[in-house]
């Protein structure tokens, strides 16, 4: 709700699928290389070439069609959208009219204040286009064929996010599916998935306003940004008594504005028809059932398993199971035999996280799911504090060693003995008088400063809780 | 007699035999053309060099004893929207004049591995569209019989040169009627096949779901043996059909006792000359002496097929030709302002009349508001047209109908007429609608020596029973006349 109107969000999503081959020729299909390198006269449209569907597709798509909970149309046809572009060598896109491969379907979404069931209207299949690329050394306009014929899935929702939170929680969603089907590389800034946003706005009770469709939009944060930049442009027109046109506009994520492309009148007429190189796409039942079979435990469902089974918060949660890898290696170390699943998690969103993010994945190190298990089972059972520990991982990281012999050998066992804690706890209290005046005079953050300085002094084998306590009692003593 | 004056089977045991060569057939062939096709104009490109090279290797190919094909050896015309790796492929069109695959089609393909010697490339109607081949942008191709009359079209080009000795043989796209209509005009013998069973790979489409190539000779058994080259599923196209094809020219046979031939009223009423109906009753006739029975069936839909052909085959037509538009080969115009007026200017300017007419024609028919009127009525009629012949075949084994409703208009007659024009099509429209094979060989002459085609329809992948037909009717009504030229 924004200033007393309620705002509705559809969203077209459009994600490339990662198979080897493009979708009607036998091109590979990579970002990246050279320009004009992965066409043959299929994909550049050459006249008297033919398309042949790559069937992969057909069941990538069907995947997500039950990953979102879609009745299959197991026969369905292709049809043409004509429209003149230069990165669109035969003039049409192959694409799905009015019988998508998947109708229907929903998506539940998790929102702070529960879940949230959002409407998918249909996901259908088509071919991606070429890029224009412009450069300052060429008078006009280069195209890179390339990416021409690379299969899409589109996924249009229905009309039933109410604001840009839930938007943005749907595309996470989305994005995270498509990474756990393993169906899509989701990668944004190489453009496989994008979006078009449709908004409009209402007050509640009344019947849903003028909706605008917004192109453009290259990631979910700029979905986020457009929506609510869409919203508040209709709101003021509307408080300004005017009314909101239906036009398509292009988001600009820079100026932070949307432009007016086109208007209703405008609109293009695609001419759409059936597709008379390419046969009735027809999937045998069995196949059907069988694509359902093969589908991994969703996102969705794995963050409310980890809350219940290994009582992690959902935040938690949801930031292991965003990343396919990190929740692949919690899983395995839980398998491996780790008992506290909560301190695993800890390690994985922070250490691990940290040299993921630096580009290195899991398996480029000598990490294993069983010596990590066996890492927070010894950090668990008080036998190396979590310092300790972060020295023992930062060895395992590196060398294929056996964190016993580590720990023995550099005398790392941690150290509960009451005598030798308090030998340190002396020692320190000794050494900063000033802190421990400041913690009678009521800092109590000193005593916080004075367990680190014990801890330090201990090389990290100190066990906290217990030099907590005695550095405690001899305070207040 | 000259060697380009031989029917390719009888060509085929002499090559075999060494009596001849390949190199001797392709230089009679290239004499021939040089002779003729001042007058006829049959070809658009010939390069006597590559062909004479093919023939050297289709020689020693013979002389290995290696060539498992028939047509090895043989000079084969290609229609020149049939695309050919390294030669220009244009359709006979401005806006591809310097148009050059980097591809063959699957059938050049297949005659290149049999050893096949290109002879050239053949003239026809721009993009196909045309029942007179006078809508090319290059060049006006004459009909051998009279100079002054169309060879017919779309491939009217493969016709003449196959009619006068400029091939031996030729392939053909029929798209409505563009194989058997001028072959009918130039007393040739041309097939469509049924749709499905020669690859369009290759082919450059003008309506894909109706456009199918086919084969010219000048008697039965030459088409039957150019057709089993080109036969066969293809990966590349999705609808050509996986199934056994066997030998049409080895299965060839003239006993046609108990055939039933069905004859539809609506195909010998209005708007077909008189006399063709009546030579076309009389070729029956003799089919019924034959043996075979001839039962009277109706096709009532039939009135209906010309609107319905024209909507379905514009709209595909408006959508194949879009990707001519300067961008990436082919023509472009010239001092443009901005891309849109590139589009503009460059198709305006590059498609000739008939074709931009047929282009404007699909894109109404497919708009918004009109697609259900239109569009969607003509694929209706299509069902029920498909379903009329479905049903004629439950009680006869083949059809029969004139090919063309008159024998050859004179150049100029009908060009400024598009509506006479399209009612060229009246009897072929409807063949292609249903998928069907069908043949047109020669069955009379008119008074000034201008041949008459004879339509021979058949069941869905039944070629066999229509050339069966169509050569013992040859063998009744005598071979090829061969025109004064």
């Amino acid at each position: 709700m924004i200033k007393g109107y309620e705002v509705v969000v559809g969203l077209e999503v459009h994600a490339e699928l990662n198979t080897k081959t493009k979708i009607y020729c036998g091109c590979k299909n990579s970002f990246g290389l050279e320009v004009n390198t992965q066409v043959c006269p299929i994909c550049l449209g050459m006249p008297g070439t033919l398309p042949t569907l790559n069937e992969k597709v057909v069941e990538y798509a069907i995947k997500m069609g039950h990953a979102l909970n879609c009745t299959i149309n197991r026969i369905c046809k292709q049809d043409r959208k004509n429209y003149f572009y230069p990165d669109l060598p035969k003039s049409y896109q192959i694409s799905q009219a009015d019988i998508p491969l998947c109708q229907n379907g929903y998506l539940d979404v998790i929102m702070e204040d529960g879940i949230k069931r959002i409407g998918v209207e249909r996901i259908h299949i088509e071919e991606d286009a070429g890029k224009l690329l412009h450069s300052d050394k060429f008078d006009g306009s280069l195209v890179d064929f390339n990416r021409c014929g690379v299969p899409l899935i589109e996924i249009v929702s229905k009309p039933d996010m109410r604001g840009s939170d839930e938007a943005k929680a749907y595309l996470e969603t989305i994005r995270s599916i498509l990474k756990y089907i393993d169906i899509s590389d989701c990668k944004m800034q190489e453009g496989s998935i994008r979006c078009d946003v449709n908004v409009s706005v209402h007050k509640p009770g009344e019947p849903f306003g003028t909706r605008c469709e917004m192109k453009n939009v290259n990631s979910f944060s700029a979905a986020v940004r457009g929506i609510d930049y869409e919203a508040n442009r209709q709101i003021e027109i509307l408080e300004a008594g005017g009314t909101v046109d239906q036009e398509t506009r292009r988001w600009d994520d820079q100026k932070g504005i949307s432009v007016s492309m086109r208007s209703k009148e405008d609109a293009q007429d695609y001419r759409y028809f059936p597709e008379p190189d390419l046969l009735t796409i027809v999937v045998p039942e069995e196949k059907v059932l069988m694509l359902k079979e093969t589908l991994p435990e969703l996102p969705n469902a794995k963050i409310m398993r980890y809350e219940e089974q290994f009582g992690l918060g959902r935040s938690d949660a949801a930031m292991i199971v965003d990343v396919v890898e990190k929740s692949a290696f919690f899983e395995k170390c839980i398998d491996a035999g780790c008992k506290s699943p909560k301190l695993l998690s800890n390690w994985i969103l922070g250490e691990i996280s940290k040299f993921m993010n630096e580009g290195t994945a899991i398996e480029d190190t000598k990490l294993t799911p069983e010596k990590m298990a066996e890492l927070v089972n010894f950090i668990s059972d008080g036998k190396i504090s979590t310092a300790v520990g972060k020295t023992v991982f930062d060895i395992i990281v590196k060398e294929d060693r056996d964190i016993a012999s580590i720990i023995d050998e550099k005398g790392l066992a941690q150290v509960s003995d009451a005598s030798a804690l308090e030998a340190i706890a002396d020692e320190i209290l000794a050494a900063n008088e000033k802190s421990v005046a400041d913690y009678k005079s009521g800092k109590t953050n000193a005593l916080g400063y004075l367990v680190g300085q014990c801890m330090k002094a201990s090389k990290g084998k100190a066990n906290p809780g217990a030099m907590k306590e005695i550095i405690l009692r001899k305070l207040g003593g | 007699m000259n060697l380009y004056e031989y029917p390719a089977y009888e060509l085929s045991e002499m090559l075999k035999s060494k009596k001849i060569s390949s190199v001797e057939l392709t230089k009679d062939i290239i004499k021939r053309t040089e002779e003729v096709d001042g007058r006829v104009s049959a070809y658009l490109k010939t390069d006597p060099e590559m062909s004479l090279e093919a023939a050297k290797n289709a020689d020693q190919l013979i002389a290995s004893g290696k060539a498992e094909s028939k047509l090895a050896g043989i000079p084969v015309g290609v229609k020149d929207n049939i695309s050919t790796k390294g030669i220009a492929t244009t359709c006979a069109s401005k806006m591809l004049e310097n148009y050059v695959p980097v591809f063959n089609a699957t059938v050049v393909d297949k005659l290149t591995e049999a050893g096949c010697v290109i002879s050239g490339k053949l003239n026809m109607d721009e993009f196909a569209m045309g029942s007179s081949t006078e809508t090319s942008y290059f060049k006006k191709t004459k009909n051998p019989f009279d100079l002054s009359c169309v060879p017919g079209g779309s491939s009217g080009g493969s016709a003449a040169a196959v009619s006068c000795g400029e091939a031996v043989i030729a392939l053909g796209s029929d798209t409505g009627g563009s194989i058997r209509q001028p072959a009918s005009l130039c007393g040739v013998v041309g097939l469509k096949p049924t749709y499905g069973r020669v690859s369009r790979y290759g082919l450059v489409a003008f309506a894909s779901s109706l456009d199918q190539i086919g084969s010219f000779g000048r008697c039965v058994k030459d088409v039957a043996l150019l057709t089993d080259e080109i036969s066969g599923h293809d990966p590349m196209d999705a609808t050509s059909v996986n199934m056994n094809y066997p030998s049409l020219y080895d299965n060839l046979s003239s006993d046609i006792t108990g055939l039933r031939i069905g004859i539809p009223s609506e195909y010998f009423g209005e708007g077909i000359k008189p006399e063709v109906a009546d030579s076309v009753m009389n070729a029956v006739k003799a089919l019924e002496n034959k043996g075979a029975k001839v039962i009277p069936i109706s096709l009532p839909s039939t009135k209906y097929a010309l609107s319905a052909y024209y909507i379905i085959a514009c709209a595909e037509a408006s959508s194949n030709l879009a990707r001519f538009d300067g961008v990436k080969y082919g023509y472009r115009a010239k001092d443009c302002d901005g891309l849109t007026d590139m589009y503009e200017k460059t198709r305006s300017e590059g498609f000739g009349r008939e074709v931009k007419r047929r282009i404007m024609l699909g894109t109404f028919v497919l708009s918004s508001g009109y697609f259900d009127a239109y569009y969607k009525k003509a694929k209706l009629l299509q069902k029920r047209i498909q379903q009329e012949f479905a049903d004629a075949f439950k009680t006869v084994d083949s059809i029969i109908t004139p090919t063309s409703p008159s024998e050859a208009f004179k150049i100029g007659d009908k060009i400024s007429d598009p509506l006479a024009m399209y009612a060229a099509d009246i009897c072929t429209v409807t063949v292609n609608i249903a998928g069907l094979p069908g043949l047109s060989v020669p069955c009379g002459y008119s008074e000034a020596g201008l041949p008459y085609g004879m339509q021979i329809i058949g069941r869905k992948f039944d070629e066999q029973t229509v050339l069966n037909l169509g050569y013992a009717h040859e063998l009744a009504f005598g071979g090829f006349r061969r025109p004064k030229i």
